[in-house]
Order: structure tokens, then C-alpha cells, then sequence
């Protein structure tokens, strides 16, 4: 430092060259209430000199009346900000911390140990590049450091240092030291993190904290200030893909037209070949614009305004990706997700998901498992509450362009948000898409819906016919068919029974076939609609959750829900297929409302009581209903 | 491969910052205290949305009490980047004539500054606001959100921040709730000059040295800046070279000595000085916790 001071006195502007050259680490630092990770963060900023005088006033007074160091100056002081956690002498929130060498400018998120806080662990973890780990001397790795290493892999920080604290108070003993490191680093590597450095320390006495510690002659590694300001962590990015997420349509005038955004991964170039998500649409990179100019490149980590070649729709939350490997689209995914809200996690209940720019109304399913995060086991839940992490699946109401937060945290890590209260309540990581549509990217087509509906003279449209068997669906279903075609319409009848001897062949009727089934019909129906046509649908359909998921797919405007109410005695009654007396006998297991559930349709378009009307009336309600989409 | 330095790092996260915030509100607005901070943002601002301009006005909310500086400066800067410029000043203030020679600062800044800015905010219908505030200033400020929700009454609650993971910002609120936007979060005071240096962003004159006209209160030289300035009897201006290291109104910024008449001057002195920027402020000096308490009660 006194060198530092020498060059800023005799020569400001070398001293400001130099400076403007440093690189950037943010590191998290993670402990329990007693191994004093305020300590060590009080002390790094003290010795790297950004304690000023009347700072360092407030300090000595403070330390005097609330410290815990006698008379010498308590760091923790510096560093515990909110006036009640300075009362309580712990903690409670993420708390950012910089301080400066001549090697680095650093960002620490100083994070709370205690089990309650793994949300604020997991919020300082997301944006580091490394973790100092720190664990005291005399209880060695406990449970909490194993949560604390468990959060910072899970986040997917691959840089640990084990700062082995208050080896002053076990005489600096390399046996202590030798041993905790041998038992962290077995553990670490179950985890899947290589490369731990682990570093003796007392950050209460400063050993190997900036300077090496006479007490410690056998450790021949750096100080920890050593290794933070010359560890490599800008691992590849260069070699990553091309992503660049759009914020913000750039159009000064008619003349300019600009996409601006983050570069998160990769490097682009004038002249680079991109493909547009989830769009698909393909063109060239024309220039990279900047307020100081063009540039000839960007990286990862840079704010630009690009222009393209072609003239291609994009608007904000779209990705600008490289043509050869761009990300995948999907609207369901399975991911680990960390719940924040006292409020525990409801599975079915609709929110928002933020991925990238992306905001989308999305549904989370029970978890697979949920982790306890001290001894890593899968426990079986319902749901997740309060700092709880879980697998779960995730599902989108549209398909968004996504990598897997291994491969880019910009692009795979996203915030769940609670559509009333508006705050965020949980984070997702997503690990990979369920359905099989990964990979397959969308090709962008240029005769659309519209284009089709208008040479049919009509709207496509879903008439989605739900209940119980024996119900009357098929038989509403064939008389509407029967008069849209008189009338010139052009249809097609989906009906789950015929299906069930093709394509629905391979599946039967437990609760996950069922749902296959329904999935399957959806999928087909939307299509068909996407082709013009007006799509009858009869499948008895009993779970409330696949209805929406067909009803989602299709797209509220062009979806119709037909509750045909039919009474289960009366139905039974006519069993014209014989299927409820094999039923009643057990030959036919997980039967609709005889042993399996019927899920009745909340606010169904049409709800026909079948008791109240024939057929024919129920079939005129639905032309009815459809009205304006019949003619164009 | 270029790798990138921490102030390019820096720059691009707040401009990442500026268009989050923009596409997420419907009536965003830069307030604008005319410091260096705000010089900076305003540069960052320039740059996001370039070769756009910023999609939103300055606000600036005023106290009449700034140095003549300032206003001068504040003028010239909306005239040459073409901001619109939105000037509030309390009504009631003006009613009253709130000073801080007469109702002491803490009354001063409450009515002018605090409760100004909650009347401007309420009178545009801005839902976002961005400020320079920074994570080093205060310890209090360390624990604050990039993005930081304040409720209908503008007020903060440090126990009900949001989390905030990666680059991912949630700009949602519900009826009447506004949100504050720190782009500067992650600078420190090394980091702003620095990049007032290297980027040559212009800055209000008072940050460097001059002869100025000073008298002692409290130890501190306070500029005479005008004649509303109480003088005790026989009391006389006295020429010294002085600096300012934070600019808010003048009565209430001490002065220091000085003779960093250059930018680099400037720099060099604050590298080399033991005293935190905040020190000149009076605001600060009540209580360890009252910056905290301040923002509670809406303070930016």
C-alpha cells in the first residue's frame, strides 16, 4: 500500500492507468454466526485501506461499548449494517461489500450462516464467482458447512476456498488444519467441486489473511487476499455460444432499427450468422452499436445495440443467438427450486415466472423430492415452505428460448413471482426440458392461422367435450359435426374411444396414462386448429389440470369447454358399451366415477345438462356459441 | 479475447440496469440531484438507450437552497442532451419559507427533500424511479436492492425486500407502490471519479478548488453563496481555496481545503484523504442508524 501511495502522490494519471485495468471478482463469503466471516470481511476492507478516519472512529467507539474484543477493534462492527441486526449482533440480510487492491476491485455478498437464511445464501450466491467457505478451527466442517458448500454447487460456483478460521485458538496446528481440509475436500468432490483451496487464517490476529503468518511456517500456499486477486475465473466464456437477450427495441427513427441488450454468453461479430428465439427466423449481424462507436466484437458481460441485415420481427425477451447452436424452446422443464416466501409453495397455483426477459404465467407441480440441504438426502414432499429446496416440475404457458443453468446462469436461473403480492417467492434453476421438443427449434413459417382461416371462410376453433362415459359426448359431438359440414364448414372429430386403437394404442388408464392421453389429443386438436379447422374433441378427460393444459395449448380464444352433464345413475343406467356392470364387477380397474375421479369443469363454455336437453339443442347451443367464428 | 475491466463491467450492468427498469414500468424518471453521481448516470443513461435518447425525464427536486452552480448547471446539462427537465419545489415549503438557517436542517431536508419527492412522484404518476445512491456510502445502504420497492406512503421497509438473484429484476409492484432503480449499486466513490475521468463527463465546478468566499460554522467552511446567508455581526467572508466533496444546499455542505483545482488533482487528494464523502454532509451526523431511519420514512 505505501507503494500505492508513493505512485498516486508522484504520478496520478500511471496510478489511474493502472487501475483502470483491473479486472472484477465478486466472491460470497459464507460461515456460521460464530466463525467470523463479519470479522474477516471487517478486516480485509481495514487492511486493504477503505476504513476511513471517521469511520474507523465510529468503530473504535463501537467497539468499546457493543464490542466483543475487549479493547482492540471489533472488524464485525464494520460491516453489520442495520440497526437492528447491530442490537441482535447478527446478520440478517445480503449485505454488499467492496474493497479494492491494485490487482482487482472485489464485490462481496456477505451472507448469514443460520438454517433460516439459505434464501439469502442462495441470493449472494447467484451472482459470485467464488466462495470462501469459512469454518472454525476448533469445530472443524459441521453441518452447516456442508449446507453452505451444498447451496454455492447448487448455484453453480465452481471456485472454493476453505478459509480454515481462528487457527490461533488451536495453537496453528498444521494436524487441525491438514485434517478439516482432508474431510472438506472428501465431501466437496461428492458434490461434484474440484479445486478447493484451502488457506489457514485467524482473521481476528490477520495470519495469512493479507500477510503471511510467521505462526504458520509449514503452509506454503498464498494469503487468502493473494489468491483472491490472482484466481482465474473467467472460465471460457468466449467459447460459450452467442446469447444476447433483448430488453429493448431500439427506434430512434424510421430509419434505425436496433435490438439492445446483454451479451450473456459467447462473442459476436459483424457479419456473424444468428437465429432468433424463439421465432426461429435466421439473418446476419450487421453492427454492433455503441454510444463510443461500432464495435468489431463483443463478449459476454457487455450492453449493446446490434442491428441485423434482414428485416426480422423481434421484440424484447427474445434471444439473438448463434445460428449454429442455438438454445432450445420448451414449456415445461424440470428444475430445482428454492422457495423465499413465508407463504409455502401451492403446486397447481398459478404464477409468474422472470427467465431472462421473459415474464410468463407458469404452474409448478408437487416436487419430486425435496433435498435436506445438511445431509443432502431426497426426502419425499407435498410442498415446499420457507428455505426449502426442491425438484420440481415447471410448466410455461408458452415455450421460451432456455439453456440449462449449468451451461448459462443468464439463460437457465429464473424468479418465481406471486401474482397477488407481486413479490418474488422462489428461484428456479432449470436442469432440462420434459417435453421432447428440446433441440427441435422452431422453423419460422410464413403462411400462419390467419392466412389459412381466411381461405376457409371460418375461424379455427376447439370444441373440447368432456364427461363421465356413457354421457352423451359422441353422440352431441357426431350431430354438430354433422350440421357444421352441412353448412359448409370444414371439421374434424377427435374421439377418444377410436384413438385408443391407434395413436393412443401403448396407453391404458392409470392416472399418468390418462394424462398421456389427454396430452396427445391436445396436441393433435391444436394442431389441426393451427390448420384451419374446426376440431371436435370427445374424451372423457377427468382431470381438470390436462383440460387446462389442452385449453392452454389451444389458446383461450379458439378453445370451447363442453361439460356434458349427464348423472352417474343415469348413465350407468343406459350403459350402452356395458362398461360400468364390468366396472362394478373389478374387471375394469381405474374406471371414471365408478373408481377413479371425475374432476367436474369449474366454468365451462357450454354446460350442458343432459336431463334438460337432447342432443340436437345441446349441438345448436355450441353453433350458438361459436357464432361470429363460423363466417369470416 | 477481450476481457473486461471492472469499470466496463460496471457500465454495462448499469446500463443492463436502465432497460430492465425502462421495459418494466410504465412511467419511469431519473431523479437528478445535479452531483456527480447524477452527472454519471446521466452519461449511462445517454449510452443505454443511445442512439435513442433516455426514454424519460430528469426530475429534479428542489430546495432553492442548492449553490447557484448547480442551477446553472443543471440548466445547461437538460439544453445540451435535450432531457426534458421536470423542477419541483414544495409548495408548502415555499409557503412557509423553510430554511435551514431558521428551521434547522433536519426539518429542512424532510419538507423540501423528502416530502418534495414524494409530492413529485404522486403529481406525475411516475412508478420508477432511478437514483445514484451507492451500496459504499453508508453501511445501511449495503443491504439495498438494485431494485427496492417503496409503498403507496413511499416508504421503505428493510425487512420486506425482495430477493434478488442474478440479473433478474422483479420491477412488479402492486397498486400505488413505486420502485426505486440504484444503477450505481455496485460503484464505489473510486469508481465514479474514475469514470468521470475517463469518460470526461462534465461536473459542476464546486467539486474542484477555487478562492470562494467561506465562513466557519461548526468547525466547517460553509460558502457564502448568496446574501440569505446570516452573518453575525461583524462577521466577514473570508477568501479561502476550497472544494466540495458532496453538493447538496449550500448552508448545510461543508466546505474543504483545498488546492485540487484539477480533476486528477481531485482524484488524487481523495485517494490519498482519511475522510469518508459523507462526512461533509449534516444531514448524517445525527445517529449511526439514521440514514436507515431517513429511508424508512422516504428519504430516497
Amino acid at each position: 500500500m505505501a507503494h500505492a501511495d508513493r505512485l498516486i502522490a508522484e504520478n496520478i494519471e500511471a496510478y489511474l492507468r493502472r487501475h483502470q485495468h483491473k479486472s472484477l471478482l465478486r466472491f460470497i463469503t459464507c460461515g456460521s454466526v460464530d466463525d467470523g466471516k463479519s470479522t474477516l470481511i471487517g478486516r480485509l476492507l481495514y487492511e486493504s485501506k477503505l476504513v476511513f478516519e471517521d469511520h474507523l472512529a465510529t468503530l473504535e467507539a463501537d467497539s468499546k461499548k457493543v464490542g466483543t474484543q475487549g479493547d482492540d477493534l471489533d472488524f464485525a462492527l464494520l460491516v453489520d449494517g442495520l440497526a437492528a441486526e447491530r442490537e441482535q449482533g447478527i446478520t440478517i440480510d445480503v449485505a454488499y461489500r467492496f474493497f479494492s487492491t491494485e490487482a482487482r476491485k472485489f464485490v462481496v455478498a456477505d451472507t448469514p450462516g443460520h438454517e433460516q437464511y439459505t434464501r439469502n445464501m442462495v441470493t449472494g450466491a447467484s451472482t459470485a464467482d467464488l466462495a470462501v467457505i469459512l469454518v472454525d478451527a476448533r469445530q472443524g466442517v459441521l453441518t452447516q458447512t456442508r449446507r453452505h458448500t451444498y447451496l454455492v454447487s447448487l448455484l453453480g460456483i465452481r471456485h472454493i476456498v476453505l478459509a480454515v478460521n481462528k487457527l490461533d485458538l488451536v495453537d496453528y496446528s498444521r494436524e487441525v488444519f491438514d485434517a478439516i481440509g482432508t474431510e472438506y475436500r472428501a465431501f466437496a468432490a461428492e458434490l461434484g467441486l474440484g479445486g478447493v483451496v484451502s488457506i489457514p487464517i485467524s482473521a481476528l490476529r490477520g495470519d495469512n489473511v493479507t500477510e503471511l503468518s510467521p505462526h504458520t511456517s509449514w503452509y506454503s500456499g498464498p494469503t487468502l487476499l493473494d489468491h483472491l486477486e490472482n484466481v482465474e475465473v473467467d472460465d471460457d466464456v468466449a467459447a460459450e455460444p452467442f446469447r444476447m437477450i433483448v430488453q429493448w427495441v431500439n427506434r430512434p427513427d424510421s430509419e434505425f432499427r436496433g435490438f439492445s441488450g446483454l451479451v450473456v454468453g459467447g462473442t459476436v461479430r459483424p457479419g456473424d450468422r444468428i437465429r432468433v428465439m424463439p421465432s426461429g427466423s435466421e439473418t446476419t449481424v450487421a453492427r454492433i452499436v455503441t454510444y463510443d462507436g461500432d464495435l468489431d466484437a463483443a463478449v459476454a458481460g457487455e450492453s449493446i445495440t446490434v442491428t441485423l441485415c434482414d428485416e426480422v420481427d423481434i421484440s424484447r425477451a427474445d434471444v439473438i443467438a448463434v445460428a449454429s447452436d442455438p438454445p432450445g424452446i420448451a414449456d415445461q422443464f424440470e428444475s430445482h427450486i428454492v422457495w423465499m416466501s413465508e407463504d409455502e409453495m401451492l403446486p397447481g397455483r398459478r404464477y409468474l415466472v422472470k427467465l431472462g426477459a421473459t415474464t410468463v404465467g407458469a404452474t409448478i407441480d408437487h416436487p419430486k423430492h425435496r433435498v435436506n440441504v445438511n445431509t443432502l438426502e431426497h426426502v419425499a414432499a407435498k410442498t415446499l415452505t420457507l428455505n426449502e429446496i426442491g425438484v420440481c416440475n415447471v410448466y410455461l404457458d408458452r415455450p421460451v428460448p432456455y439453456d440449462r443453468y449449468v451451461d448459462n446462469r443468464d439463460m437457465g436461473g429464473f424468479i418465481v413471482i406471486d401474482r397477488m403480492t407481486n413479490t418474488t417467492v422462489g428461484a428456479g434453476l432449470l436442469h432440462f426440458a420434459l417435453r421432447r421438443a428440446d433441440n427441435v427449434h422452431w422453423q419460422a413459417v410464413e403462411i400462419n392461422q390467419n392466412a389459412r382461416a381466411a381461405l376457409k371462410g371460418h375461424r379455427p376453433a376447439v370444441v373440447w367435450f368432456t364427461g363421465i362415459s356413457g354421457a352423451g359426448k359422441s353422440t352431441i359431438a357426431n350431430i354438430l359435426e354433422r350440421k357444421l359440414h352441412a353448412s359448409g364448414r370444414h371439421t374434424y372429430l377427435l374421439d377418444g374411444d377410436n384413438l385408443r386403437h391407434g395413436l393412443n394404442r401403448d396407453l391404458g388408464f392409470t392416472t399418468a396414462d390418462r394424462v398421456e392421453n389427454v396430452r396427445r389429443v391436445a396436441e393433435i386438436a391444436a394442431l389441426m386448429a393451427d390448420a384451419g379447422l374446426i376440431v371436435l374433441v370427445s374424451l372423457i378427460s377427468p382431470y381438470r389440470a390436462e383440460r387446462r393444459v389442452a385449453r392452454e395449448r389451444v389458446g383461450d380464444n379458439d378453445f370451447c369447454e363442453v361439460f356434458v352433464d349427464t348423472p352417474l345413475e343415469v348413465a350407468e343406467a343406459r350403459d350402452r358399451k356395458g362398461l360400468y356392470g364390468k366396472a362394478r364387477r373389478g374387471e375394469l380397474p381405474n374406471f371414471t366415477a365408478v373408481d377413479a375421479p371425475y374432476e367436474v369443469p369449474e366454468h365451462p363454455e357450454i354446460h350442458v345438462r343432459t336431463a334438460e336437453m337432447t342432443p340436437e339443442e345441446a349441438a345448436e347451443r355450441v353453433i350458438h356459441h361459436l357464432g361470429a367464428r363460423l363466417v369470416m | 479475447m477481450k476481457t473486461l475491466t471492472h469499470l466496463q463491467r460496471l457500465e454495462s450492468e448499469s446500463i443492463h440496469i436502465m432497460r430492465e427498469a425502462v421495459s418494466d414500468s410504465e412511467r419511469p424518471v431519473l431523479l437528478y440531484s445535479i452531483g456527480k453521481d447524477s452527472s454519471v448516470m446521466l452519461r449511462l443513461a445517454m449510452k443505454a438507450f443511445y442512439p435513442s435518447k433516455p426514454p424519460f425525464p430528469m426530475l429534479h427536486v428542489d430546495t432553492t437552497w442548492k449553490f447557484r452552480e448547480m442551477y446553472a448547471f443543471r440548466d445547461r446539462m437538460a439544453a445540451e442532451l435535450g432531457l426534458d427537465l421536470i423542477v419541483h419545489q414544495n409548495p408548502e415549503c415555499i409557503r412557509l419559507g423553510i430554511n435551514p438557517f431558521e428551521h434547522g436542517s433536519a426539518l429542512h431536508t424532510d419538507m423540501w427533500k423528502t416530502e418534495g419527492l414524494m409530492q413529485a412522484l404522486d403529481l406525475h404518476g411516475f412508478d420508477l424511479a432511478f437514483g445514484g445512491a451507492r451500496r459504499d456510502e453508508e453501511k445501511s445502504r449495503a443491504k439495498e436492492r438494485v431494485f427496492s420497492i417503496r409503498s403507496p406512503q413511499h416508504r421503505w421497509d428493510p425487512k420486506r425486500q425482495r430477493p434478488e438473484l442474478w440479473r433478474v429484476y422483479n420491477a412488479r409492484t402492486n397498486k400505488g407502490e413505486t420502485v426505486r432503480v440504484f444503477p450505481l449499486s455496485n460503484w464505489t466513490e473510486l469508481d465514479v471519479w474514475q469514470y468521470i475521468h475517463l469518460e470526461q463527463i462534465p461536473i459542476v465546478p464546486l467539486y474542484l478548488a477555487a478562492r470562494r468566499p467561506v465562513v466557519e460554522r461548526d468547525g466547517v467552511p460553509i460558502l457564502v453563496d448568496d446574501d440569505r446567508m446570516p452573518l453575525a455581526p461583524g462577521e466577514i467572508p473570508e477568501e479561502r481555496s476550497v472544494r466540495f466533496r458532496t453538493l447538496g444546499c449550500y448552508p448545510l455542505t461543508g466546505a474543504i481545503e483545498s488546492s485540487a483545482d484539477t480533476l486528477l488533482d481531485v482524484i488524487q487528494e481523495m485517494l490519498l484523504t482519511t475522510t469518508s464523502e459523507r462526512q461533509g454532509r449534516v444531514i448524517d451526523h445525527d445517529a449511526t442508524a439514521s440514514m436507515e431511519k431517513k429511508k424508512q420514512e422516504g428519504y430516497f
